[in-house]
């Protein structure tokens, strides 16, 4: 790999945070650019822009210069600038942020077709629930380096189950709670979160107890763990910064 | 074989970039090249009056005044082009898409060929325009063909010489501010020098300057070819000059383009 850099930089497609495209050009011409460079012939070239601009939906705003894009389409364009030579390998850094969910659904999906059609993927991203909702395996990273890997459920396993949240509406129910039942009781907000909750059983268990108990909480919910507790319970807390890093197949 | 052939097409196609964008927003050529006509009106018309008959005998009119200055404007002409080229660069290096161009697998050095190549046709094209409205308002140079040849030749290496120092200066500059700015000293060069009066009417320091800049033997050779007073051995100076600068600005943007844009 380290000595043939070229052969690595014609497999791999790259794109980064911000997106890479000429502001100058219009959406076919950036493709078209691209094609060039990836040496194409003339009509290959044509071919694989008409096939990227429908594919992204960018046919529209074929004509009109990318500066005008909005943040989505932007993202789109780079990304079909990055599909253009067909690299089986891709990493995307942080190809979501600051979209809105339309557009981030919208590049979920491309990203999945991608995968589908064989190509590997290796993207970062801040959302756990990117991770989640794409990933095959996840590397979580903090500070630089890799603190967990593996599927999204296997993660998910590492922590502790899920637990049923109980809110009061008054501090001494709160507390009788707290008593009978343990658990981690937050004064603040009136709640007390148990464990359990992982499945029917624990929670029919769970109910019993309070009725014996005869407390009867003003709302009750069960929170199953995702990622974004698994990220929490493995780098401590500190994690404003840090990424999350996953890959596809 | 291939290599060169890569580098070949690729470079071929950052040119077509460039040209592209010269074509989509010929504001920015034009706004090059509106700085060195405004010279040119206001030295001929402003001041002809009043320099033409004091400077030495060289000039006695207001017409012989224009022949004196036009190669100064000219060179103007040139080293605005150039200042464009620095901000067209710097924007491009900010903007993201060098950084895409980085990561695939093309010539490193098509990125900077295509600006080179793009530029010097701009700095060509404002020094015609220059030259064109030179010629309306009475400019009459009495060059043959071949001098004539000579003069787009010099002309051409000397904006090949500064466009790859601007291209240098853009990579050096930050933001599109600092490189507006950088190139800015170049542009008064050819005040500095022979361009607008003979180097024997300035003050010694500044005389020894004048005589001594890069521009005053380019302009006193294009001057001798185009107006026929002889150029004497100003152009062996005025080429050693274009080359100097053209090869260590070479060097030198290509070691800047080459560093870890990370730093």
């Amino acid at each position: 790999m380290a000595t043939e850099p070229d052969a690595v930089r014609a497999a791999i497609g790259v794109t980064g945070q911000y997106s890479a495209v000429d502001g100058l050009l219009t959406g076919r011409e950036n493709l078209m650019l691209m094609a060039k460079l990836n040496r194409m012939g003339r009509a290959g070239a044509r071919r694989r822009t008409t096939e990227l601009l429908e594919l992204f939906d960018l046919v529209d705003a074929a004509a009109k210069p990318a500066s005008t894009y909005s943040g989505g389409m932007r993202r789109r364009l780079d990304l079909a600038m990055t599909l253009v030579g067909e690299p089986r390998l891709i990493f995307l850094d942080e190809p979501t942020t600051g979209l809105d969910p339309r557009s981030r659904r919208d590049m979920w999906r491309i990203i999945r077709e991608l995968v589908a059609g064989g190509v590997t993927v290796l993207l970062t991203t801040q959302y756990l629930e990117e991770a989640d909702q794409l990933a095959d395996r996840i590397a979580v990273l903090d500070h630089g380096t890799i603190v967990a890997e593996g599927t999204a459920a296997e993660l998910k396993r590492r922590i502790p189950g899920g637990h049923v949240r109980l809110r009061f509406t008054e501090a001494r129910a709160l507390e009788s709670a707290a008593q009978a039942l343990g658990g981690e009781a937050d004064p603040d907000a009136l709640a007390l979160d148990v464990p359990g909750g992982d499945g029917i059983a624990s929670l029919r268990a769970l109910l019993d107890r309070l009725d014996s108990a005869s407390i009867t909480p003003e709302e009750l919910s069960v929170h199953t763990p995702g990622l974004d507790d698994v990220f929490l319970a493995l780098t401590g807390h500190r994690g404003a910064n840090d990424h999350a890093r996953k890959a596809n197949r | 074989m291939t290599a060169i052939t890569h580098t070949v097409s690729d470079s071929a196609t950052m040119v077509a970039r460039q040209l592209r964008h010269m074509l989509r927003y010929p504001s920015m050529t034009l706004l090059l090249v509106g700085m060195p006509i405004f010279f040119l009106l206001l030295f001929v018309y402003v001041f002809g009056g009043a320099m033409g008959p004091g400077a030495d005998g060289a000039a006695a009119s207001r017409a012989d005044y224009l022949d004196y200055i036009a190669p100064g404007v000219v060179l103007i002409a040139v080293t605005s082009a150039a200042q464009g080229t620095a901000i067209s660069v710097t924007m491009d290096m900010t903007q993201g898409v060098v950084a895409r161009f980085r990561t695939m697998d093309i010539a490193r050095v098509s990125v900077l060929t295509g600006h080179v190549v793009g530029s010097l046709v701009q700095a060509m094209l404002c020094a015609g325009v220059v030259v064109a409205v030179a010629l309306l308002i009475g400019y009459r140079p009495s060059a043959g063909p071949a001098e004539w040849l000579a003069a787009l030749g010099l002309l051409a290496l000397v904006s090949f010489a500064l466009t790859w120092l601007s291209v240098a200066l853009g990579l050096v500059a930050k933001t599109v501010e600092s490189a507006s700015n950088l190139p800015m000293p170049l542009m008064f060069l050819p005040f500095l020098g022979s361009g607008f009066v003979p180097t024997e009417t300035l003050p010694a320091g500044l005389r020894w300057f004048a005589e001594y800049q890069p521009f005053t033997p380019v302009m006193d050779t294009l001057r001798g070819l185009l107006t026929g007073t002889g150029v004497g051995d100003a152009w062996i100076a005025a080429l050693a000059w274009c080359v100097g600068i053209a090869l260590v600005s070479r060097l030198w943007a290509g070691k800047l383009y080459d560093r870890d844009p990370s730093v």
